[in-house]
């Protein structure tokens, strides 16, 4: 069933609290990590993702996982974690190291009647199935005249970790944007991931759904097997006034990590997380830009031909009399992810970086409230 | 919903062949080992014999219609390669799968899609078989099995193992009480040094797919020779294709391309292999194409002698003159035969020059399985719901 838009805005609120109190929790003491325990029983990520793939693995028959180490291993970030024992090897398939072979299979499994949920271990191991991502799983219903379709989930981690040097560091989602064909999701939460990875399985399109590698021990509550959420719906995580920003994955988090700093400071931003790379919620984005007419989008993606330039050139194009000032777009630098923690730290935007943004586009000082 | 997830026992992704000896005994390379060609029924040699002439009228008349500005971009002709389509695909089953490359209109006729519809389809119609949407490199059927037409070669073939994959899951895993459907995957001597062929041959074999590789070695791909592009297999003077299934475990069987009766008979063991859950067999077809490698190819590179020496061994003439020889057909039935063909091909012509244009409103109709995808607008509809979707003028994006 998907969640209205009212229920989601507030959902989403109270779904971003206990997943912020978490990484509060670890900088400042136990004392939120209590309170939040004594709530409705909280699991990591990796472990809503896997309920998520277990229920509708469960729930539907053709539902099928394949990727590398999916099985015997568990997962290399233990998303399918003993599946294999519950469904078997040939519904938790584990493949040779071929991603281009193994996603087109997958392509080929989905275009004659089964749901394949496939894996890249890494995200960006799938640059090696660009061919098939991008010519058979986004293109195939339409060169096909709508004959066949293709409802693959592809997903894995991707985003910038801890030192992984610059080729498993990669986003891909500005890669793949351009693809038609296909949708792009990208969770942060452990509600939002659980309900939106159910909704990517039992949509007929192709989906995309982006994970980060830091994002997989983030606590949370996560929703019932009847949680299914809507999968072009962008979710608002603090209601506010004096600007908005756009985000999605890990950098929601960097982003509350500067809004808190902010609010002490008498600011009142308001955080939207964008959930739907593409197509971007629009209702929801020109709300927000309407309310608040300053925008700054915070991505952890390129700058070049990001996630954010899309948003930022339709807000331009079609917000612009409502923009008292332009988009302004943090993102990664152009650069390969440096092995140096230091070099590393510097290529991502950091919560300062945020604060500065909101200063220069909102003032110095915060505005003055009636 | 638990119970039909009854698993067959010991099912498990197959096992490679541990033991050096049994690889051997399972894919021992041959040559086909018939000198004679094998038997026929006549009602096997006619429908043979009726689906090459169809290839090849088509073909022909695709020339024609090119040159006569009916059909644009790159068309890929299949002239001469007819053995290889008939002998594989008209023993197949409707529940059966075809891959091919861009060299896909006589695979989708053999396998059943009418001329009709491959023809619009050739000519941008809203009645081709893609609603005009595919071309000549992209022919689909969800109706007879054909899986497409793919423009990168290689990339059609992992595809194909997905459909043998679901045939084995549904029967494996589902318990789904039928055979296997099997999946031809067609492709050429240049798409033998695509990676995605050497990972196609080891998931199939691994997994024990009803997958057959059958490649249509044409010796060209473009201007460039298998001789010149293909590294030669141990201990052999030419660069074998045949042999590499040996290196995954599975069969490779090389075979006259332009005899029908011999790729019948190799087709037929292959597919019954595949049917009994055996796995997957490689089949190298010698053949050649008697036209360039697209309609817009000088094909200059290629000897004359050597194009003569082909068109000698043209798979029609051969099988005609079998026929006759051998009290399977008289002269009447293949006129016959030949007459129905030319009916037909004349009639796709006129049913794709008379079939109407797509419409402007089809453009954004056919781009996600479900529309949604398109997003939400700023009114809040989903934009697949504004007026000006269905006339494909809305602003998606």
């Amino acid at each position: 069933m998907l969640a209205s838009r009212n229920t989601r805005a507030s959902g989403a609120r109270v779904a971003a609290a206990p997943a912020q109190r978490a990484i509060l929790a670890a900088r400042s003491g136990r004392r939120a990590s209590v309170a939040a325990q004594a709530q409705k029983k909280e699991i990591m990520m990796w472990e809503a993702l896997r309920e998520a793939i277990d229920e509708e693995m469960e729930r539907d028959p053709t539902v099928c996982v394949m990727g590398e180490d999916v099985g015997h291993y568990g997962g290399s970030y233990k998303c399918t974690l003993g599946l294999y024992k519950k469904y078997g090897d040939m519904r938790v398939l584990d493949t040779p190291i071929c991603e281009n072979g193994f996603m087109g299979m997958g392509v080929g499994a989905a275009m004659t009647g089964l749901r394949p949920i496939v894996e890249g271990m890494n995200m960006g191991f799938l640059l090696l199935a660009f061919n098939q991502i991008s010519n058979n799983c986004g293109m195939l219903h339409y060169t096909s005249g709508g004959q066949f379709k293709t409802p693959l989930v592809i997903r894995g981690p991707g985003g910038v970790g801890r030192q992984l040097g610059a080729e498993h560091s990669q986003r891909l989602e500005s890669y793949f944007q351009s693809i038609p064909g296909v949708q792009l999701v990208a969770c942060s939460t452990v509600k939002n991931s659980k309900a939106l990875l159910k909704a990517a399985i039992r949509s007929d399109n192709p989906i995309i759904f982006f994970e980060h590698v830091l994002l997989y021990n983030v606590k949370g509550e996560a929703g019932d097997k009847d949680d299914v959420a809507c999968l072009e719906r962008a979710e608002v995580v603090r209601e506010g006034t004096d600007v908005v920003i756009f985000t999605y994955s890990r950098m929601r988090y960097v982003v509350m990590q500067a809004v808190n700093e902010l609010v002490k400071q008498g600011y009142n931003p308001e955080v939207v997380d964008l959930i739907s790379l593409k197509p971007f919620d629009m209702e929801t984005i020109a709300k927000s830009v309407k309310k608040t007419r300053k925008v700054i989008i915070v991505e952890e993606c390129m700058k070049t031909g990001g996630i954010g330039a899309s948003l930022s050139a339709v807000i331009h194009e079609s917000l612009f009399n409502e923009l008292d000032h332009e988009v302004v777009r943090l993102s990664s630098q152009d650069v390969p992810t440096a092995y140096a923690y230091e070099l590393e730290a510097a290529t991502i935007v950091q919560s300062s970086q945020v604060v500065d943004a909101v200063h220069r586009i909102v003032g110095a000082t915060a505005p003055v409230r009636a | 919903m638990q119970t039909m997830l009854k698993q067959r026992s010991g099912v498990r992704a197959a096992q490679p062949a541990r033991r050096a000896v049994q690889v051997r005994a399972v894919a021992a390379p041959m040559k086909a080992t018939t000198s004679k060609s094998p038997a026929l029924t006549p009602e096997v040699a006619k429908d043979l014999y009726y689906d090459m002439v169809l290839g090849r009228e088509f073909e022909e008349m695709c020339a024609q219609m090119y040159y006569r500005g009916k059909m644009f971009g790159f068309v890929h002709l299949y002239s001469g390669q007819e053995a290889v389509s008939s002998g594989v695909i008209r023993q197949l089953r409707p529940e059966d799968y075809v891959v091919s490359t861009y060299r896909d209109h006589v695979h989708a006729l053999s396998k059943g899609v009418t001329a009709r519809e491959v023809m619009a389809e050739l000519f941008g119609k809203k009645t081709g078989c893609c609603r005009g949407q595919g071309g000549s490199m992209h022919m689909f059927s969800a109706k007879h099995g054909v899986l497409g037409g793919y423009a990168f070669i290689g990339e059609g073939i992992p595809v194909g193992l997905g459909a043998a994959f679901q045939s084995k899951y549904r029967h494996d895993v589902l318990g789904e009480e039928k055979d296997y459907s099997v999946t031809c995957s067609f492709f050429g001597d240049g798409t033998c040094n695509v990676g995605q062929f050497y990972e196609s041959l080891n998931m199939a074999a691994l997994y024990k797919l009803p997958h057959i590789f059958v490649v249509e070695n044409n010796l060209w791909a473009i201007g460039m020779s298998h001789l010149r592009a293909t590294a030669r297999t141990a201990g052999d003077e030419d660069p074998h294709i045949y042999k590499k299934g040996a290196a995954f475990g599975m069969p490779g069987v090389l075979v006259d391309g332009m005899d029908v009766m011999k790729v019948h008979q190799v087709a037929k063991e292959a597919i019954e292999r595949a049917r009994r859950g055996e796995g997957p067999t490689l089949i190298e077809a010698e053949t050649y194409r008697f036209r360039g490698h697209s309609l817009a190819d000088p094909d200059e590179l290629r000897s004359k002698e050597e194009k003569a020496k082909w068109l000698a061994r043209d798979p029609i003439p051969q099988l005609k003159k079998y026929m006759l020889d051998n009290g399977l057909a008289s002269e009447a039935d293949i006129k016959s035969l030949e007459d129905k063909v030319a009916e037909i091909v004349e009639d796709c012509v006129k049913f794709a020059d008379e079939s109407p244009k797509p419409e402007r409103g089809q453009l954004l109709e056919n781009v996600f399985a479900d529309p949604r995808g398109f997003g939400i607008a700023e009114d809040g509809r989903y934009r697949y719901q504004m007026p000006g979707f269905s006339s494909g003028t809305a602003v998606v994006s």
